[in-house]
């Protein structure tokens, strides 16, 4: 079975992002970019499964503007066999990505798509649902544990309300959530050995697919910001402050 | 006026809290009609009919629908979009998973965790674990979809009378390659932690589950909710359901106490909406100092029991 998982390229999640002058995007030039940490433990799933016997190969694929190969080569270092680009230099929203995607599937044929349950820059949470829509094929989102059995994948969903347990039939897509695992660091040696791995760039303009309507961005700004207020020195204190306020 | 159409989030018997809080945001947008997809979930279509603000509830029964699955649910909500103008469902976990399957189905793009109303096509939400705001607008001849952000709304009050149940039979043949299995739910009798007013939350400064009892202790004196750190939760000392954060639920209590939590901006952007936030680390320059309204620093073994005895007393 391949494997197929999609990368995106985000600021680093320890990076305080900061809005442009002109309130219109936020500052990348300069800023650390990463797998976004999600589609990372996704990466770790799958590669998990190929050591298992339970995958045959494992193929990473991003969109994104030609610097995500940066974050392709990393997938492939952590040992993921193959990587594609869908190149653009455009904001891609997700139902366009979701679409790019299933381009993707249909040329493919994974018998599984992982992806991470949300990005972390656009913070949308639904290109898996929407891909496994498109596909007309199961979804299990927010996913804390797998077990993959055969034709058939028991998941594990971070639910509000708890822990749920889903049993999905293959070909499907699979949301990743932090708990999952852990993903491994990635070795001098591999990263040698992940330059000759194959990295196929496609522009995203040849894929000939119906871009859908955009949401249209009318800028950023910062949130309402909450200031520090008082430090207080003992118990007593505390609790007459929160009498004060009111809370108590 | 615009036709809304909000998916609610129930267990049968009783409404989520996110339906009667996006209610307040669908009511603002037009005249709201409320779909309940269950199985026999008369009881709760009946409390969604109880509200302000729907105008009908559209009972959708099928033995299928008595489970949550978002690939089931998708296309019947779908389908029963066609003749709204907006399409809204809450931002739980729940609404998460159905409604970008069934934006999808309509070709139309989505917003995630609508936190205002900047006009009828136009509005706000967090983006960057929510340290930046975006203004995003709807293009016009295309169908608005969206999931509401919880704590950015509250919840409607009771109708003076109750708005009509209309239950409907589809017969759309579904798919049965998702099955679903169980629950385990942690749940226990504490109040539940997205409506509580009162939150005490733990993080890895708690350094074991034991110690984590002190949490609950603390928590069971004020009448309050139990919430944890992404770090809490992956070293064990609690559930998963606990955790409050960018990954986590998103709250707004009037009281929100962090206990050896460092406040990440990761935590930080689940309790924005908090009235007054309390700090007790014992690192005073712990970043949830710069947010917190009241800071105590020093040594939580100290303080919590302290704290509580003080509560006792007091
Ligand atoms: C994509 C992503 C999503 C995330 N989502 C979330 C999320 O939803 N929610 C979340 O919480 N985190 C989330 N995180 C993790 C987040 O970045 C932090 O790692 C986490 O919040 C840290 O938890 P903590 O504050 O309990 O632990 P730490 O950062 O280790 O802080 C422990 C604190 O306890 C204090 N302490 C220790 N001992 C004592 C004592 N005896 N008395 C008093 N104070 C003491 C320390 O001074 C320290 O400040 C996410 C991370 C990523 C990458
Ligand atoms: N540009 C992209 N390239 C590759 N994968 C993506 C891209 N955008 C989103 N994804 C995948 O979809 C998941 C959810 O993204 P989102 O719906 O935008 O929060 C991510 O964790 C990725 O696995």
């Amino acid at each position: 079975m391949k494997v197929l998982v999609g990368i995106k390229r985000v600021i680093d999640y320890n990076v305080r992002v900061q809005i442009n002058r002109e309130g219109t995007d936020v500052i990348k030039e300069g800023v650390k970019m990463s797998i976004n940490p999600f589609d990372e433990i996704a990466v770790e799933a799958a590669l998990r499964m190929k050591e298992a016997g339970q995958a045959t190969e494992v193929v990473v694929v991003s969109i994104g503007p030609g610097a995500a190969q940066q974050q392709l080569r990393t997938a492939l270092a952590m040992g993921a066999d193959r990587a594609t680009l869908l190149e653009t230099d455009d904001e891609v929203q997700p139902l366009a990505a979701a679409r790019a995607l299933m381009n993707l599937v249909e040329k493919e044929q994974p018998g599984l798509v992982l992806l991470g349950k949300q990005a972390i820059d656009d913070d949308a949470n639904q290109v898996g649902q929407m891909m496994a829509a498109l596909w007309d094929k199961p979804q299990a989102t927010f996913v804390s544990g797998l077990e993959l059995d055969g034709g058939r994948i028991r998941a594990v969903r971070e639910v509000d309300a708890g822990l749920e347990t889903v049993e999905i039939t293959l070909p499907a897509v699979v949301t990743v959530d932090l708990r999952l695992n852990e993903p491994r660091f990635v070795k001098m040696p591999d990263i040698m050995k992940a330059k000759r791995k194959p990295l196929e760039t496609i522009a995203f303009s040849e894929l000939g697919i119906e871009m859908p309507p955009r949401l249209e961005s009318l800028g950023c700004e910062p949130p309402p910001s909450r200031s520090g207020g008082v430090k207080v020195d003992s118990v007593d204190a505390l609790v007459a402050t929160l009498k004060d306020k009111g809370v108590l | 006026m615009a036709k809304v159409l909000l998916l609610a989030d129930h267990n049968g018997d009783s409404l989520n809290v996110s339906t009667t809080r996006a209610l307040r945001c669908a009511a603002a947008l037009g005249e709201v009609d409320v779909a309940v997809f269950g199985s026999g979930a008369g009881k709760a279509a009946e409390a969604a009919a109880a509200l302000q603000g729907a105008n009908r509830v559209l009972h959708v029964d099928r033995p299928e629908n008595a489970s949550p699955l978002a690939a089931l649910i998708a296309p019947q909500l779908a389908a029963l979009a066609a003749d709204y103008d907006v399409l809204l469902a809450p931002s739980s976990t729940f609404g998460k998973d159905v409604l970008p399957r069934a934006a999808a189905l309509l070709g139309a793009p989505q917003i995630s965790d609508i936190m205002e109303i900047v006009d009828e096509r136009t509005f706000k939400r967090p983006i960057y674990a929510g340290n930046v705001i975006t203004t995003v607008r709807v293009p016009a001849e295309c169908k608005i979809v969206a999931t509401v952000r919880i704590a950015s709304f509250t919840a409607v009050e009771a109708a003076a009378t109750p708005a009509p149940v209309e239950t409907i039979a589809t017969d759309a043949s579904l798919p049965d390659h998702t099955q679903w299995i169980s629950l385990q739910a942690s749940g226990g009798d504490r109040p539940d932690l997205q409506s509580a007013t009162r939150v005490v939350a733990g993080g890895r400064g708690l350094g074991s589950e034991e110690s984590f009892a002190m949490i609950f202790q603390l928590a069971d004196s004020l009448g309050a909710a139990v919430g944890a750190s992404r770090a809490a939760v992956d070293a064990g000392y609690v559930p998963n359901d606990m955790q409050v954060g960018q990954t986590g639920k998103i709250i707004a209590p009037d009281l929100y106490i962090a206990i050896g939590i460092s406040g990440a901006i990761q935590h930080m952007t689940g309790i924005k909406d908090a009235g007054v936030i309390v700090a007790i680390n014992k690192d005073g320059d712990a970043p949830i100092f710069e947010a917190a309204d009241i800071g105590l620093v020093g040594d939580l073994f100290q303080i919590v029991p302290e704290f509580e005895k003080a509560l006792g007393s007091g």
